[in-house]
């Protein structure tokens, strides 16, 4: 059961800082539970975790996979790694460790990529991920998460700390807008319809929910009625729901801050396409180039993913 | 070491040899000169270091083996068949459909493989984190970690290998097969290793070299690398790629054999013949 914020301008506190005191919180109730890091602990905060529970806190050096291998050695003898790396280094880095040494072996590691897509900011296009959630998609049975505010990061952080399996959490490091009250929970493999409406329909997840509520609002204002979903779980992914609320729209878009080609958009997609679902519809994303330097807000807007972009494209679509 | 245990351990490597060739004759191919050489120390491991339990190969209190070089599956396989953990026919299933005994191991597949190994150089990392699990849970057990010299071709390896030696984690015993030979060639003309102890000395190993086909040395060698507290340590097996049977020994390019041919199956044969005369013999006389 989740209740959204009265108001949706307020920021939180930094994800990072949200995901970290979550962890040491989870260690005191779970002592199956470690942390590893990879040089990146003045990022992440991580160091929480270390203060916390300096037994269960593993300082690996900038070595992805020996960290990602350690952690699946760590679930061999029972423990429940958590991992913090950028994104595009827990992904695409790490993706041959991850498959076998993690997925393939059947065993257990959660996995903090932060900063994913636009979020990277000054980091720039060496360090922007927008092909993790393509990557981690074709993993069989790992669990992709994109949550969208504190609440959600939290409740996320708690649900996978006692699940066997591979779970990706992409989140900003820093502080986003909050959408979502204190206590809010949610279900893997559950969307959640954050507002109705009859004409079209957003699908989104991540931060760019709020995004998605406010073009949604400049919608209603012009009359265009416009239901607002959130695909919190992108794998394993509620079809039940997409397919349910596609039915009878005049305009459909999904809102990837990834690349259009295999993330969120492109798994929406497959559910409409296989279940013969004809709709107008468009994936809002990034059109297959590179990353870049910039501000967030910069980065935004330069690569399509702002609420103008996507008003624009379902207005675009009602035509 | 008594006279009466070694023999013991050089008829378990008789038979742990004799079941790699007669498995991998019986599926026509397979990775031959790796497993050879690595079949003393799987002797001396299963035969007398492990503390294992067949009829529970999940006990929690055990020690851990990691096949890095997975690829040398058979020669695990035979150890395990021999000490029980399955009916040796099962090695005549090797790569079949739906076998538990995949080419490489698969944890989920085998009884006493502890962790999947396949992709080179991703079993060092998992044993560094099996052994700070085994520390972590308080068990005064070690991990077994077993990697092939081309396999260090792979950097995860040495990624591995500084978080071993930097945090002196003590619990783990690394070797390495320096047979010297990898698929395409001498490890020498592909990339050269320069000094194998040098480099692992250099990394902060304890570092000791013995004749991969010495049962006693090697055994010898693991004593001493538990006996050192303050470093990790990596036990260099000087082996020959094909160890034991001279035929594969001086075959030039003996990774992956295919008994195809006549000529390698006579000589499968013969040493088949003579493996099964050595046993027989010592186990008449025991």
């Amino acid at each position: 059961m989740f209740k959204l914020v009265n108001d949706r301008t307020q920021k939180g506190k930094e994800l990072r800082k949200v995901a970290m005191e979550t962890v040491a919180d989870v260690m005191n109730t779970n002592d199956k539970v470690v942390m590893l890091e990879a040089d990146l602990a003045g990022a992440s905060a991580s160091g929480i975790v270390q203060k916390a529970h300096p037994d269960r806190y593993i300082q690996v050096g900038i070595a992805e996979a020996n960290m990602v291998g350690m952690a699946a050695g760590l679930s061999l003898e029972g423990f429940r790694p958590f991992i913090h790396t950028f994104a595009p280094f827990a992904s695409r880095r790490v993706y041959d460790q991850m498959y076998l040494s993690g997925a393939y072996a059947f065993n257990t590691i959660n996995v903090f990529g932060t900063d994913p897509g636009f979020t990277v900011a000054a980091n720039g296009g060496t360090h922007t991920s927008f092909e993790d959630i393509a990557l981690y998609r074709a993993i069989p049975n790992v669990v992709i998460l994109d949550p969208a505010d504190a609440t959600q990061l939290a409740w996320a952080v708690r649900e996978v700390a006692p699940l066997d399996g591979i779970h990706y959490l992409r989140f900003n490091r820093k502080d986003v807008r909050n959408l979502y009250e204190p206590g809010s929970t949610f279900q893997i493999g559950k969307a959640e319809i954050l507002k109705e409406g009859k004409d079209a329909l957003i699908i989104s997840a991540g931060q760019l929910l709020n995004d998605a509520l406010d073009a949604a609002e400049k919608l209603e204002a012009e009359g265009v009625s416009t239901e607002v979903i959130d695909l919190v779980s992108i794998k394993p992914l509620d079809a039940e729901t997409v397919l349910k609320e596609v039915a009878g729209k005049k305009a459909v878009i999904t809102v990837d801050n990834h690349n259009i080609i295999g993330g969120l958009g492109s798994a929406v997609s497959e559910v409409l396409a296989e279940n013969g679902v004809s709709v107008p519809f468009k994936r809002v994303g990034v059109k297959d180039v590179f990353g870049q330097v910039g501000t967030a807000a910069y980065l935004q807007k330069e690569f399509g993913l702002t609420a103008d972009d996507m008003a624009a494209t379902i207005k675009g679509l009602l035509k | 070491m008594e006279k009466a245990e070694l023999k013991q351990l050089q008829v378990l490597a008789a038979k742990i040899r004799y079941d790699v060739l007669d498995m991998l004759k019986h599926r026509t191919y397979g990775h031959l000169g790796g497993s050879l050489s690595i079949v003393e120390l799987m002797a001396v491991l299963y035969g007398k270091q492990l503390h294992v339990d067949p009829k529970n190969p999940t006990m929690e209190d055990r020690d851990m083996v990691v096949l890095s070089k997975g690829h040398c599956g058979p020669a695990w396989y035979s150890a395990l068949a021999e000490k029980g953990y399955f009916p040796k026919e099962a090695l005549y299933t090797l790569n079949d459909g739906g076998t538990m005994l995949p080419s490489h191991p698969d944890r989920t597949k085998t009884p006493g493989v502890d962790m999947t190994t396949g992709s080179l150089g991703q079993g060092t990392s998992a044993a560094v984190g099996i052994a700070l699990g085994q520390k972590m849970k308080g068990l005064d057990r070690y991990t077994y970690l077993i990697v092939g010299d081309g396999e260090t071709n792979e950097g995860q390896c040495w990624e591995a290998f500084m978080y071993l030696a930097g945090h002196r984690v003590n619990n783990c015993i690394t070797f390495i097969d320096l047979n010297k030979r990898q698929l395409d060639g001498y490890t020498k003309d592909i990339l050269y290793p320069f000094d194998m102890a040098e480099k692992m000395k250099a990394f902060g190993f304890h570092v000791e070299t013995v004749k991969g086909d010495d049962i006693e040395a090697i055994d010898n060698a693991i004593n001493n690398a538990k006996a050192v507290k303050d470093q990790a340590s990596c036990i260099i097996l000087d082996t020959i790629k094909g160890q034991g049977v001279k035929y594969f020994e001086d075959m030039v390019s003996n990774h992956s054999v295919k008994f195809t041919s006549q000529e390698v199956n006579d000589a499968a044969d013969k040493a088949l013949a003579e493996l099964r005369a050595f046993i027989e013999k010592e186990e008449a006389h025991v």
